[in-house]
């Protein structure tokens, strides 16, 4: 066999490399299988990008199932409570073209939150199971209100009420929410030299 | 003269601070109505225990605090509570916040309150709940509850005291005044905290453009032993900051993200030392302050003796205001305060000043130009941060480059945009892109949960579908098990029939009727 080797180096080259090729193979194959990764991780980044709404305004129903269609190569710009913020942010991370959100899923707004005037609630419950994050509470013919800290303002409560008696309020108002703007960029206005201001 | 350090930076702008003749403090005497904000701290706003109608005297609680971090809130004088509605405070947003509105009845009748006999013999513990009772929250400038700052000592070893006389900003008085008229007062309260705190060394802090004040101060530490030190050093601003003027004295940086206490250190403002050895040695609340009223727009500048809820307008009135001469109200000072839009909002605890400036005096600052890079702001920063790249990143909203540069550590204290050739108001990005951070912070924890709890509910509906699915399959076999022992039985057939039966009865019975 050695000999054999020796006098033909071909024969050896190719050998060698067919050994090495079945050696790493079985290494890469063993790997493959002990560290898989369960789950496709890239949905899970892109779940931490989304908004956690649960509204459904992109079509999927919740932010999960949108972030899984997006890894599939859906569009990006479905998202109205993300808003561009999140379009940009999911275009970074995806490396491709940051586009402007899709006006037919709606239109980016405020954070809401949820308030039932609880004197005209009748305690059917419907909002309740309508509800994503299982933020209201309340029992069949009692009574139901809205855990404010919990409420994501997605809306979804509002439609199956059959009295009408859920608003959807700002969750920011007020001085507590309130935080200073970034100044205007001096560049917009035009006063790079001194005729410039005269002439403004 | 004692040792001091030097720190990075800092400039040096007009004092200005003889306009309102420290020293002599002047009365702001009683106006018609109150408004007390019942925010004037940091954290949860006091809530209330009057109603509109309700009679009460000076010193009685209007508020009480509100879970931990929060401070109640005393009537500054007898009167009749007439409304509690939201109303503008001292606020940079001029947006209304939650208010009482006492109408004074000019008699100024007051509870009687009583203070410990002998602090020196009374537990620390004893002494803050004396403090947080009093509703002093820190008088600086930020309103941080003082019984919280003093809770410091449970988690951190602390070694020293340092009572913050350094007043840097022009134009402000009131601790300079405080300090010349009730040294004493300063420095039996400095040692009540220093009790509370378990510390040893008290060093009060002295900026050298308050002579009168120094020796003051010199005179009344001489009485409260070898612990008990005056520290001065040369006028720069801003040396009161209090991680400034902790290097300083010491020498030592406070960490980054970290406090005073990671040293070993608490700072307090004199007023605030005045505020506690009040609360502890009379019982007194904290309802009233000094507040520098300047600015070349009055005529009776000076420091006046305010009670908390006093309209600007009244002491606008008593200081003799030249509508005339001026564009707008500043509530603190030149280079950290903030304009207000209103004259009604009130004097609150944490107030110091009020400059009231000519056009003159303080121009409206011109439309800001290109950074050309000059630099010039990260010589005068006292964090020896980098403004230049602070705001451009603040500009491209880079929350991840603002945090590596450290904007956190930014005390804003406006030195950087005193000293920008552009006049790029730099500090305002700065509180913008705090803001910022601090609510994309708060979005994702927020979104976090709400993960959680679809996921939760997710699971729930899952495992309520499968028990569901296999209580029918457990029907299923029952029934499947009984046809079979019943054998001719169908029960399908015998549904069907069942359903016939009623279908044919409820025919006859519509029929009937």
């Amino acid at each position: 066999m050695l000999t054999l080797l020796q006098s033909d180096p071909l024969l050896a080259a190719l050998l060698a490399l067919l050994g090495l090729g079945l050696g790493f193979g079985g290494i890469l194959g063993y790997a493959s299988v002990r560290f898989k990764t369960e789950g496709n991780p890239l949905v899970d980044q892109i779940n931490q990008l989304l908004p956690q709404t649960q509204c459904g305004q992109c079509g999927h129903p919740g932010c999960k199932p949108y972030a899984t269609a997006i890894a599939e190569g859906g569009a990006i710009n479905k998202c109205p409570p993300g808003g561009q913020e999140t379009i940009d942010a999911l275009a970074d991370l995806l490396d491709v073209e940051p586009l402007t959100l899709d006006a037919e899923h709606g239109e980016e707004k405020e954070p809401n939150v949820a308030y039932i005037r609880e004197d005209e609630c009748i305690g059917c419950t419907k909002c309740i199971q309508a509800c994503p994050v299982d933020a209201i509470l309340g029992a069949a013919k009692l009574m139901h209100t809205v855990i404010a800290d919990e409420c994501t303002g997605c809306d979804l409560c509002v439609e199956p009420c059959p009295v009408d008696c859920i608003d959807m309020l700002p969750r920011k108002g007020g001085i507590e929410h309130w935080r200073w703007e970034l100044p205007e960029p001096s560049e917009n206005k035009n006063n790079i030299i001194a005729t410039d201001r005269e002439a403004a | 003269m004692n040792t001091f350090f030097n720190i990075h930076g800092g400039i040096h702008p007009e004092e200005e601070k003889h306009l309102s003749n420290p020293g002599t403090v002047l009365d702001a005497g009683l106006p018609q109505s109150l408004v007390l904000p019942l925010s004037q701290h940091i954290g949860k706003p006091s809530s209330l225990c009057v109603k509109p109608g309700d009679y009460v005297l000076g010193g009685q609680l209007l508020a009480e605090a509100d879970g931990m971090v929060s401070v109640p809130l005393h009537a500054p004088t007898s009167g009749t509570v007439i409304a509690i509605e939201p109303r503008p405070v001292p606020h940079p947003s001029a947006l209304d916040n939650l208010c009482l509105e006492l109408a004074c009845d000019g008699e100024d009748r007051w509870i009687e309150y009583r203070g410990c006999e002998d602090w020196r013999t009374e537990t620390p513990e004893s002494l803050i709940s004396r403090i947080s009772a009093a509703g002093i929250a820190g008088m600086g400038g930020a309103g941080f509850p003082t019984a919280v700052k003093l809770m410091a000592r449970e988690r951190l070893p602390l070694t020293t005291l340092i009572i913050n006389g350094t007043e840097c900003e022009p134009y402000i008085t009131a601790d300079d005044t405080l300090m010349q008229v009730d040294a004493a007062g300063i420095v039996e309260g400095a040692q009540i905290l220093a009790r509370i705190l378990a510390v040893e060394d008290i060093l009060l802090a002295v900026e050298d453009n308050k002579p009168a004040a120094l020796a003051a101060m010199r005179k009344a530490a001489e009485t409260a032993g070898e612990h008990c030190k005056v520290m001065t050093f040369p006028t720069k601003y801003p040396s009161g900051g209090e991680k400034q003027l902790i290097e300083i004295l010491t020498g030592q940086q406070v960490p980054a993200g970290g406090l005073p206490a990671d040293l070993g250190i608490v700072c307090q403002n004199p007023g605030t030392a005045v505020a506690a050895r009040d609360a502890v040695c009379h019982g007194k609340p904290l309802t009233d302050r000094i507040v520098t009223l300047t600015g070349r727009a009055l005529m009776r500048p000076g420091n006046y003796r305010t009670r908390l809820g006093t309209p600007i307008e009244h002491l606008l009135t008593v200081a003799g205001f030249d509508p005339s001469q001026n564009r707008r109200l500043i509530h603190g000072g030149p280079m950290m305060g903030f304009a207000l839009e209103s004259a009604a909002v009130p004097i609150v605890k944490t107030t110091n000043c009020i400059l009231v400036p000519t056009e003159q005096e303080l121009p409206t600052p011109p439309d800001a130009q290109a950074c050309i890079r000059c630099g010039l702001c990260a010589e005068a920063c006292p964090a020896s941060l980098l403004p230049q790249q602070l705001y451009w990143y603040a500009r491209a909203k880079d929350q991840e480059q603002l945090e590596r540069h450290h904007l956190a550590d930014c005390i804003e204290c406006g030195a950087c945009s005193w000293v920008c050739p552009s006049h790029i108001p730099l500090v305002q990005y700065y509180r913008a892109a705090k803001g910022m951070i601090r609510e994309s912070k708060a979005e994702k924890v927020r979104s976090d949960r709400s993960r959680d709890r679809f996921e939760a509910r997710e699971a729930r509906l899952e495992q309520e579908a499968i028990a569901r699915e296999a209580q029918r399959a457990a029907r299923r076999a029952a029934a499947e098990k009984k046809a079979a022992a019943g054998g001719a039985d169908d029960p399908v057939a015998a549904a069907i029939a069942r359903a016939k039966a009623k279908k044919e009865s409820a025919g006859n019975e519509e029929s009937g009727s």
